[in-house]
């Protein structure tokens, strides 16, 4: 069972809020992924349209939040959100997410690395959002991450993990769990980054908008379920040159 | 007197605390994390934190996202 901080999971898919049509698919989907923890934004109310209020709907016996830090551009910014998540009620979990570029939102992993040890120091559990760099994997662990969340490929773009060699090296060196976030678009991509031995992926953008939203988080349930079985059932190794599946000998009588 | 919420001018009587700020805005309290003049406030301190002319609130609360 995975555990993060102390705490465990029985599932290895988290799960977005944002984007979905309504908060009532939202919870569907989000119960259909069995997923355990969500993610969450902070953001001003707008006081002459105050939108629907998601946290309505969501059990918070049922998940884990974590709020994010998205929209913070630099590491001063993400310390303010988080400070406001804690006294929201959001709890000491916390996605850090410093995206200075709107383009990319790729993350600035000098001032995420700057965030999270401040963070740390002032009680936070912090799962940084980082780009796939193995040696900044290191640096936050040694800053006290308790997991980190290397990108698949750029936030809702869908385009699955692009990262693979070095999302492949972050996992043989991490001794924090490894959840692939960003840019899984579809149950093969979250079964790839199972199968490497990922830890956990989160997702949100390609269950929030598929024509279903429900069927397809029950679709990611099960690649994610998939992916961690193959990857604990030992895959067989990759190689350039073929070899028969059936005996080669035994086919005198031919010739 | 005047206060800022989230960048919108607000009249409110005089001694008003940010309870009666949010009870006016239609907020539910429980749901809204409240900044006052840079300064995070506890759930407990709203009935308590009294406005003064000019204070500067921003209003936050969680929605979705990834």
């Amino acid at each position: 069972m995975l555990t993060i901080a102390g705490r465990k999971f029985r599932s290895r898919l988290f799960g977005g809020t944002g984007k979905f049509s309504s908060p009532e698919v939202m919870k569907e989907a989000l119960e259909a992924s069995g997923c355990e923890m969500v993610t969450v934004a902070l953001r001003r109310i707008d006081l002459n349209n105050p939108a629907d209020d998601i946290m309505r709907v969501l059990d918070r016996d049922r998940y884990l939040f974590l709020p994010n830090t998205s929209g913070a551009r630099d590491a001063a910014e993400a310390i303010r959100l988080a400070r406001l998540a804690r006294a929201s009620g959001g709890g000491e979990w916390l996605k850090l997410e410093v995206t200075p570029d709107p383009r990319t939102l790729l993350p600035d992993p000098i001032e995420t690395l700057k965030a999270t040890e401040e963070l740390v120091k002032e009680g936070f559990k912090v799962l940084p959002y980082m780009n796939a760099d193995p040696i900044l994997a290191l640096r936050l662990q040694d800053a006290g991450a308790v997991a980190v969340m290397p990108l698949g490929s750029p936030i809702g773009t869908n385009q699955g993990v692009l990262t693979r060699f070095q999302v492949e090296i972050i996992i043989s060196q991490a001794q924090v769990p490894v959840i692939v976030d960003a840019g899984l678009g579809a149950p093969s991509h979250v079964a790839e980054a199972m199968e490497m031995g990922a830890d956990a992926v989160l997702v949100n953008t390609a269950i929030a908008v598929a024509g279903d939203p429900v069927r397809m988080a029950r679709a990611f349930a099960m690649a994610v379920e998939a992916g961690r079985i193959a990857y604990e059932a030992g895959l067989g190794a990759v190689s350039k040159d073929a070899a028969a599946s059936s005996p080669e000998d035994g086919l005198g009588f031919l010739r | 007197m005047k206060v800022f919420c989230n960048g919108q001018e607000q009249d409110i009587p005089s001694g008003s605390r940010v309870t009666d700020c949010l009870n006016m805005l239609c907020l539910d309290p429980l749901s809204v994390v409240v900044e006052c003049d840079g300064k995070i406030l506890t759930r407990e301190e709203y009935a308590s934190h009294e406005l003064q002319d000019g204070s500067v609130l921003e209003l936050i609360r969680f929605v979705g996202g990834g």
